[in-house]
């Protein structure tokens, strides 16, 4: 297993490597110039442009900008913001930690909901429940969630009134206030976790139907195991292999998906703070922002594929 | 006598035989006329496509309001059928939400189809490489998929959007250049195991080049599942797009599409709710019908399917 574990890890650093080259090259190869833009209608000269540009380093050709950014960012600095005037990566702390928070929650969802779905669709299989469960998963791939999040908004928040419309705590209110978090937490939460619960119920369903058709249930049956033994000891467990499988796709969507919940839910997360800085052009805290998020992924995957060796022994590194 | 006997029995022989064997694709054919999802779902695509390419004369000859015609003494217009422009109301700009809506299916319909076009030529072109040639092309292949993997696509699009402000068919093809890896992946995989099938070592045998086994051998093979792959791909990129848009990023104003319809939803969900309902509405119900067409041609092309659904 520590061997798994340790080249799993080694697998990490190409891609690494990959997304920090794509993430330079995206920002760097972007139009307009960044020192221009915020010297304009200042009374810079042309040598304290100079000067400003010696300064960060834009000066030097692409691909030693690139090495000399690299050897920065293996010391976690991704250079000063150009907006905040501080260190990009710390301006980051509070911001992935309520990323996260959502992305967790929206998680637990997923699996507290889309899994048993799925199950009692497929032993239903065939009833009106089945049926009803089965257009509820297409339905949830399909509904754009930025649009469901305004449509919650208007209904929970400005009519019933019954949940705040945005923000992650009440102005005024201590932040360790937990029950006023959770409610704030409620919508997004659930907008984001909307598309993972229809994937696994999907997925669960023609998983349960496969596995209950294997020889070795009817072996537990005929070996006169109770039903409920028969399905949560030797089914589900079979059955859950591909939801860990999923959970890359899954993933990458709450890491993805959490830059439009948050901008819509007014959520201070890491996705609307990096969306921000790419409007106002802040280089560094784009830069730091999409290798941060990157690398959440990144771990994910790996913590998903120890998952799946723990939960399937049959699987190793290639 | 003894010989009439044999020859009808030889003629009723043939005829069994002669009776007209189904293909794949008729036998796909004759699972999807039976499908009414599927049917129904296909017809309300088509409709909408119908509505987006008639805007123009629509415009013209029914609403007689143009999308981009402001009227500032009629803004915030609550539905109504007199005049028929203002059939579900104006915006903040009292432009006409209708026609708008008719516009915008036209851009979002465009940017789904042409960009999933793009992906699925990279796709289908990268995947089968990978698959048929494996060693070094396949490495690379692997190492660039996992990487544009692990960076959340629709954050980089969006990230994209913001730095490089691109116009709607840089647009198209930026979004085309991204979403390809799904498919790629399962091409890479069938074509490893359908290389080293009989046939293709046929064709290797009769001297056929690298070119003509991939593309004339191996691809007809998956073909069938790459139009399931492409409808779910449209429905996913209007989803993507129309989430930019909504950001103020993708398809920008006057330009109508249905997400950049929604990006002021915020400031007038109080005072007009009926602005913020039918665009979101509109993708949903054509993303929907993508994947339940999706869906129904999986059931209909996928021998392992049979027998498994309801």
């Amino acid at each position: 297993m520590r061997t798994f574990i340790l080249r799993r890890l080694i697998y990490a650093i190409p891609t690494l490597v990959g997304i920090s080259i794509i993430t330079f090259v995206i920002v760097r190869l972007a139009p307009g110039d960044p020192i221009r833009l915020f010297t304009f209608g200042s009374r810079a000269t042309s040598e304290d442009i100079e000067a400003l540009r010696h300064l960060y380093g834009l000066d030097k050709p692409l691909p030693l900008q690139y090495v000399d950014w690299l050897m920065n960012i293996l010391r976690l600095d991704f250079g000063q913001s150009f907006i905040y005037h501080q260190p990009a990566a710390a301006l980051f702390l509070d911001y992935v930690w309520n990323t996260l928070q959502l992305a967790l929650v929206a998680l637990a969802l997923q699996l507290l909901i889309g899994v048993p779905l799925g199950v009692i669709a497929a032993l239903k299989r065939g009833t009106w429940i089945d049926s009803v469960i089965r257009v509820l998963s297409v339905a949830g791939h399909a509904v754009p969630t930025f649009w469901l999040g305004l449509v919650l908004i208007i209904f929970f928040a400005v009519q019933l009134r019954w949940l705040p419309t945005g923000g992650i705590t009440t102005v005024g209110k201590d932040q360790w206030d937990i029950l006023d978090r959770l409610r704030h937490m409620l919508l997004p939460a659930i907008v984001l976790s909307l598309t993972g619960i229809a994937l696994y119920s999907r997925i669960l369903r023609t998983e349960t139907l496969d596995v209950l058709g294997q020889d070795y249930v009817r072996t537990a049956h005929a070996k006169g195991l109770r039903e409920r033994t028969v399905m949560f000891v030797h089914a589900l467990r079979n059955a859950l292999i591909p939801v860990v499988t999923a959970l890359g796709g899954i993933l990458a969507g709450l890491v993805g998906g959490a830059l439009v919940v948050e901008t819509v839910f007014s959520w201070p997360g890491l996705g609307r703070f990096t969306f921000a800085a790419a409007i106002a052009k802040d280089y560094p805290v784009i830069q730091a922002g999409v290798m941060i998020s990157s690398l959440l992924l990144v771990i994910s995957y790996i913590i998903r594929d120890i998952v799946y060796a723990v939960v399937d022994p049959r699987i190793s590194v290639r | 006598m003894a010989t009439t006997t044999t020859a009808i029995k030889a003629t009723t022989a043939t005829d069994v035989l002669v009776r007209p064997s189904r293909s794949l694709w008729s036998n796909a054919w004759w699972k999807l006329r039976h499908d009414r999802l599927t049917l129904a779902a296909f017809v309300v695509l088509c409709l909408l496509a119908l509505l987006a390419a008639a805007a123009d004369l629509l415009a013209d000859n029914v609403f007689q309001y143009s999308f981009a015609k402001q009227d500032l003494l009629h803004t915030y217009e609550k539905p109504a059928l007199d005049p028929i422009a203002y059939l579900l109301g104006t915006d903040e700009i009292g432009r006409s939400q209708v026609v708008r809506l008719l516009y915008g299916g036209r851009v979002s319909l465009a940017v789904g189809f042409v960009a999933a076009l793009v992906n699925l030529t990279i796709g289908v072109v990268l995947g089968l490489s990978a698959g048929y040639f494996r060693g070094v092309v396949d490495d690379l292949f692997t190492w660039f998929v996992t990487t544009l993997q692990s960076i959340p696509t629709l954050f980089l699009l969006l990230i994209i959007g913001a730095i490089w402000e691109p116009g709607p068919v840089q647009l198209t093809i930026i979004i085309g250049a991204l979403f390809w890896t799904g498919i790629s992946l399962y091409c890479r995989g069938q074509t490893f195991s359908l290389r080293e099938r009989e046939f293709v070592i046929a064709a290797r045998t009769i001297g056929a080049r690298d070119r003509r086994i991939m593309f004339n051998h191996i691809l007809p093979n998956i073909l069938p599942l790459i139009f399931v792959l492409a409808a779910i791909d449209v429905g996913g990129i209007i989803l993507a797009e129309s989430a930019l848009s909504f950001l103020g990023l993708g398809i920008l104003p006057p330009t109508p599409s249905w997400g950049n319809m929604l990006t002021g939803a915020t400031n007038y969900f109080v005072r007009a709710p009926w602005l913020v309902y039918p665009p979101g509405a509109m993708i949903f119900l054509t993303v929907l019908c993508l994947y339940l067409i999706g869906d129904g041609l999986r059931d209909a092309l996928d021998p392992r399917v049979k027998g498994r659904e309801g």
